[in-house]
């Protein structure tokens, strides 16, 4: 599960990510993160299990999150299988089937945004 | 028997001909021997499927009343040229839309025409005594005009190399998106169906021979434009009926940071006459070798890093500088495939007879690179030829009174032996001031990763160096990272004043 997690700066520096780590024991991968001076932004991934125990302290120490359900966009009808995206993504979300049909792993996704820039064709787009 | 094209256009229109894929020759070759092959197959299809910018369409748009002899005009804010008699225009598939800039260009109008949509027309002329109306507006579809045809100059390039980028910052090109430090490998083209490819000789691919394009039956007119089979970079200049295409095997595209292209589906059947054929027809994706070329280097000779094979690029990944790189096609051969397949059942179904060129194609022309009579100014021409110097240890201090004095805003940091160490500028110094505990000496302010210029290089580079990094100045160094002077934002100025750019 991603779930998208902002915190203000204004509640000082906490180590929000970290003290919930030690405080549940679950192990988040942070994937991607922002941090500019006064919001902060990271995307993380946890265990669909642990999703709803990470969301309750976080929350409890000022953060706000958001479940992810859908990382990337894509349209198949704009989409002529090209792989202009395959060797721009970070995360090797796409791929090509035998038949040279391109595949999509939106779970990998971190939404960079690189693929949408590089699609010739704009058949992906991020959904944040 | 000796094979003939009137015999196999026979067996075309019986329904026996027997039309392979080129992608299927191989194998055939292998399973049945050159002569075999050459016994059982009648024609081989050919097919590729990619950005080729250098495309578009011959509108007729028929008279208005009263009639107007177009000067300028626009298709939904694409302009087409027109000057070529009075209700005539060619959009090239790259022109872009005055108003949506790259994402809406002339590929998409065409794209719009061939689904159906219509589009806005508009004109302007100054009138004259047999065409006096000097504005038009109006709306057309594909159905409204008289003729739509497409002629493309160059398509089909039998080969393109791959292109990789050196540089420590991402480039946007035709070749789609170039990850910094050869963080990725890009390439086009069909490889082992690719037309030319697949006749290199010229042999069956000349004039007047019929062509799947966009869907619709086309033809060769001849050589393309840039055409340089000496190298294996043979080009084709083809046409077709716009009104007889298919949306599914013409697509607008926009590269970003490039611009607006039309990709597009074009195949060329190939009749198997002899065991020459046959052999050419075999090639395979190992066979087509071309350079991995470092798009970093502005410059029309761009250094090869290495050569490289379509099969190698098509297995997803390439070693560059003992590293293992993803590669992207930026054309697709799962439509190329198609192409070959749509097209193979087109003739085995007698829907397509095939032709023999009428004139041959040239095989061993070069292009020639462009003969420029005048030359760009360089940034020696406008450079200042001094600039003031100073060494990393030396007390900020002295920076500053070197600034004052020198009456610039950058000064060189250069090391024992002279070298370019670093820049200062006003910038650092400020920063200095305010924190005078971390910055006593020139080498804790100073910028050690300096981006410079040479006193060659055309000063437009220069002047995307500037903008691109967002800095004023430029040292101008030479082989030996000596400073030989420096390049400033008011230099550029001076150009601009005496009309050199």
């Amino acid at each position: 599960m991603k779930l998208v997690v902002t915190f203000s700066r204004k509640r000082g520096r906490e180590p929000v990510i970290a003290q919930v780590v030690r405080d549940t024991g679950v192990l988040i991968n942070v994937e991607r993160a922002q941090i500019d001076s006064h919001e902060g932004e990271a995307l993380i991934e946890v265990p669909d299990e642990a999703c709803q125990l990470v969301r309750e302290r976080m929350e409890a120490l000022g953060a706000t999150t958001r479940r992810l359900d859908r990382t990337i966009l894509y349209d198949r009808d704009e989409c002529i299988d090209c792989g202009a995206c395959i060797s721009i993504c970070p995360q090797d979300v796409f791929g090509f089937d035998e038949e040279w049909r391109l595949t999509v792993d939106e779970g990998r996704c971190v939404l960079c945004g690189k693929c949408e820039l590089a699609c010739p064709h704009r058949a992906l787009s991020l959904q944040l | 028997m000796e094979r003939t094209i009137d015999l196999i256009n026979e067996r075309i229109r019986d329904g026996n001909a027997v039309v392979v894929t080129a992608e299927r020759m191989p194998d055939l070759v292998a399973e049945l021997g050159e002569e075999g092959a050459l016994a059982e197959v009648d024609v081989v299809t050919t097919g590729t499927f990619g950005a080729m910018c250098s495309s578009g369409v011959f509108l007729n748009f028929g008279h208005a009343d009263p009639p107007i002899r177009m000067e300028r005009v626009w298709l939904n804010d694409v302009e087409a040229y027109s000057g070529v008699a009075a209700v005539d225009a060619y959009l090239g598939a790259t022109q872009q839309s005055e108003t949506r800039r790259d994402q809406y260009g002339g590929a998409h109008v065409i794209e719009d025409l061939v689904r159906g949509h219509p589009v806005e027309m508009r004109a302007s002329s100054r009138g004259t005594d047999c065409y006096p109306r000097r504005t038009i507006r109006t709306e057309l579809g594909l159905a409204d005009l008289n003729q739509a045809v497409m002629v493309n100059p160059r398509n089909a390039y039998q080969r393109y190399n791959a292109a990789v980028n050196t540089t420590d910052r991402v480039l946007h090109t035709y070749m789609g998106m170039l990850l910094p430090n050869h963080g990725n490998v890009t390439y086009s083209g069909a490889g082992v169906l690719n037309p030319i490819s697949n006749d290199p000789s010229f042999r069956y691919i000349g004039s007047g021979v019929p062509i799947f394009l966009g869907g619709a039956e086309g033809m060769i007119i001849g050589e393309g434009t840039q055409h340089s089979p000496a190298g294996g970079f043979g080009t084709l200049m083809v046409s077709g009926d716009l009104k007889a295409m298919s949306p599914d095997y013409l697509r607008a595209a926009t590269m970003h940071g490039y611009g607006v292209t039309l990709y597009l589906g074009l195949g060329v059947p190939i009749p198997v006459l002899d065991l020459e054929t046959v052999r050419a027809t075999a090639v395979t994706d190992a066979d087509i070798q071309v350079d991995v070329v470092d798009y970093g280097v502005p410059s029309r000779a761009r250094p090869a890093l290495r050569k490289v094979s379509y099969a190698e690029l098509r297995s997803g990944h390439v070693e560059i500088e003992g590293e293992e790189v993803a590669t992207s096609p930026l054309s697709s051969f799962r439509m190329a495939r198609q192409v070959a397949s749509v097209l193979a059942d087109r003739i085995s179904s007698g829907g397509m007879t095939l032709a023999l060129p009428t004139r041959s194609i040239d095989r061993t022309k070069t292009a020639r690179p462009m003969r420029e009579t005048a030359q760009g100014p360089r940034v020696r021409e406008i450079m200042d030829r001094q600039s003031v110097a100073i060494t990393g240890d030396e007390p900020v201090t002295v920076a500053a009174r070197k600034l004052l004095k020198g009456e610039t805003n950058h000064l060189v940091v250069l090391d024992s032996e002279g070298r370019l160490a670093g820049i200062v500028t006003t910038y650092d110094l400020s920063k200095a001031v305010l924190r005078p505990e971390r910055a006593r000496s020139v080498e804790d302010v100073m910028t050690r990763r300096v981006i410079t210029t040479g006193p060659d290089e055309p000063v437009d580079i220069a002047a995307q160096k500037l903008q691109r990094n967002n800095i004023s100045a430029l040292p101008v160094v030479d082989a030996d990272r000596r400073v030989v002077g420096m390049l400033t934002g008011t230099n550029l100025s001076r150009l601009i004043g005496r009309g050199r750019i």
